[in-house]
């Protein structure tokens, strides 16, 4: 119990140096709005393009749809990119406790390390999703005004999907940040991760749209499947109108295939279960590495001591 | 004894950081640890507070083996490193505040510590003020009030007035006698300050990761350091005298000084030359010669 309480004690101390940074707090809150709003300011009318190259010649579709569709991408993407680059901004106090000393400070208390790690996954977890539920509220808003056609059971999914990707963003950023040993290093990968991530995982560009090679090589990255797990839950509900407005099954399968709804492996669609399950053993498989780290580390024994110790 | 220390090794890779050390710390005594950067002051600190593993040897804090009860040590100890650890984002109420969760101290019972703390450290007017706005010498009354605020019976400062100005140093050193007086709290330090190790009750002095000298401030100057005789009337007859026996002279403006084996030859000259002690004054040798003359390195220059 009170090793709970000492929990709480840490998570709320490694928020409150996270709000207290104002300039850090605007710019984790701010990048993935920014990106928002130049998504929808730039890509929009290509997006809509793309849509309606999918409909037979001269069929007619409502505005509402065509927009809240072509937002309903747009917000994919950056919900499920700001999931992980906004991860690795969020948790600067793990990295601000090894360059301030402060995490020996703990270590000479009567607190468990494995407490001191939960903690900032906590705190990390947290913050994280107060700035991915404040993009997708922006998001909702946006949509209700362009065309809303999200069931409340999609929009449960949508909060669902969320929370997987913030779960591999945050314990992805646990594990890297774990061993970085300045603020240089820190913004040297967060920025690395801002610039590739949105490609690597299909969320810039529709995975469709590259070559049989790299299309192949994105399948096997589990970030991908949280991009297209988002997707489907923002777009089913557009689709389904598609589909009641009288678009053909082939041309709704053309906007699947074409905006990564579906993905393919080796020629094969995965299904949304198996999307989920791909993300969630990745999260599992995180976080038996993050407890590895955290138990060698409790027991100051380095990677390169276990390297030199098996020659 | 409240810490021992027997035949304690740490080595990093090749260098040996601590070789063999053995010493007691008594209860309730000042005790210095002296020695220059990288002789392994700060190891041996980190070996006690359990931050660093040791290699070998026996260490007993408050009773405990850390081998075996780590964790009651850790509530025992409180320490003031020597580059502040406050976090510097929150107010000085919240850094005592998580600082006492970490030992289990919450609510009514942080709350009556905290008063206690403030009226010890006279705290009142910069816990609610952020750690950057607060001056060095309020940064270090709350260091002192984070290692103290779970009330351990040993606390430990790494170099706790380094970089600070006199005033603040005079102000930290105020602290730290009330807090000895008051709750007969037992300080370890460790210091560059040679006139802050003369103040202590134990001096132990460290060289490349060895015990080389230790006893009392006076133990250690009687066996190390030299007395000296300071004349400022005949002086052209003293430096004579003095040159002639192949003592040790300098000669400056105002007057002549000379190194002696002990006050007790001074006794000697005075009967056999009296004429020039008519204006004199010894003095006894210090922490600094003692240093010097135990490690062959002037810490000042360190």
């Amino acid at each position: 119990m009170t090793e709970f309480r000492k929990l709480s004690a840490l998570v709320g101390r490694n928020t409150k140096s996270y709000f207290k940074d104002k300039f850090l707090f605007f710019t984790s809150m701010l990048t993935p709005l920014i990106l928002l709003v130049l998504f929808f300011a730039f890509l929009r009318n290509i997006y809509l393009d793309s849509f309606k190259a999918a409909f037979p010649p001269d069929f007619t579709i409502d505005n509402k749809m065509l927009n809240g569709i072509a937002g309903a991408w747009l917000l994919s993407s950056v919900l499920s990119v700001s999931s992980v680059t906004v991860a690795f901004c969020a948790n600067m106090v793990m990295v601000d406790d090894k360059i301030n000393s402060s995490i020996n400070d703990f270590k000479v208390a009567p607190v468990k390390p494995a407490t001191i790690s939960l903690s900032y996954f906590v705190s990390n977890f947290f913050v994280l999703s107060l700035v991915i539920f404040s993009v997708l509220a922006v998001g909702c808003i946006y949509l209700a005004i362009v065309g809303w056609y999200i069931s409340v059971s999609d929009f449960f999914l949508i909060v669902l999907a969320c929370l997987c990707n913030i779960l591999f963003g945050t314990l992805l950023a646990c594990i890297v940040l774990n061993f970085v040993k300045s603020q240089g290093m820190q913004s040297a990968i967060a920025t690395l991760i801002s610039a590739l991530y949105g490609f690597i995982s299909g969320a810039y560009m529709p995975i469709s749209s590259f070559g049989e090679g790299l299309r192949i090589f994105l399948g096997l990255l589990p970030g991908t499947y949280g991009v297209a797990m988002m997707r489907n839950h923002c777009m089913n509900g557009y689709l389904k109108a598609f589909a009641d407005a009288g678009v053909p099954i082939e041309g709704i399968n053309a906007i699947k295939d074409g905006f990564d709804i579906n993905v393919y492996v080796f020629g094969n669609s995965v299904p949304l279960g198996a999307m989920y399950g791909i993300l969630l053993g990745t999260c599992a498989f995180l976080l038996v590495v993050y407890i590895a780290i955290v138990v060698l580390q409790s027991k100051n024994i380095s990677f390169k001591m276990l390297k030199k110790n098996s020659k | 004894m409240i810490v021992e220390i027997n035949n304690l090794h740490k080595s990093f890779k090749d260098v040996k950081a601590v070789e063999d050390i053995s010493f007691r710390v008594k209860e309730g005594e000042l005790f210095a640890f002296l020695g220059v950067n990288g002789a392994g002051k700060s190891t041996t600190i980190n070996i006690i507070s359990g931050v660093l593993a040791k290699d070998s040897g026996k260490v007993i804090v408050c009773g405990e083996n850390i081998d075996n009860n780590l964790d009651k040590i850790k509530n025992s100890i409180g320490i003031v490193f020597q580059n502040s650890v406050l976090d510097k984002k929150l107010s000085g109420y919240d850094n005592l505040k998580y600082r006492a969760a970490l030992y289990g101290i919450f609510g009514a019972d942080f709350k009556a510590r905290l008063q206690e703390m403030t009226e010890l450290l006279d705290l009142k007017d910069i816990l609610k003020r952020p750690i950057t706005k607060l001056s060095g010498g309020q940064k270090r009354r709350l260091d002192i009030a984070r290692a103290l605020i779970h009330n351990p019976k040993l606390l430990i400062l790494d170099e706790p007035t380094t970089g600070l100005d006199p005033k603040t140093r005079i102000t930290v050193w105020s602290v730290i006698d009330k807090l000895r007086k008051e709750n007969g709290l037992t300080v370890f330090l460790t210091t560059h300050y040679m006139e802050e190790a003369s103040d202590s009750d134990y001096v132990v002095i460290l060289d490349s990761g060895k015990v080389v000298a230790e006893g009392s401030p006076h133990e250690l100057k009687n066996k190390f350091a030299s007395d000296y005789i300071k004349f400022y009337n005949n002086m052209d007859k003293a430096e004579e005298y003095f040159e002639n026996l192949g003592k040790n002279i300098k000669r400056e403006r105002d007057f002549v000084i000379v190194e002696i084996e002990s006050t007790n030859e001074m006794h000697n000259y005075f009967e056999q030359i009296p004429e020039i002690f008519d204006d004199f004054e010894v003095l006894k040798g210090n922490m600094d010669n003692v240093f010097l003359n135990v490690t062959g390195k002037n810490l000042k220059e360190m």
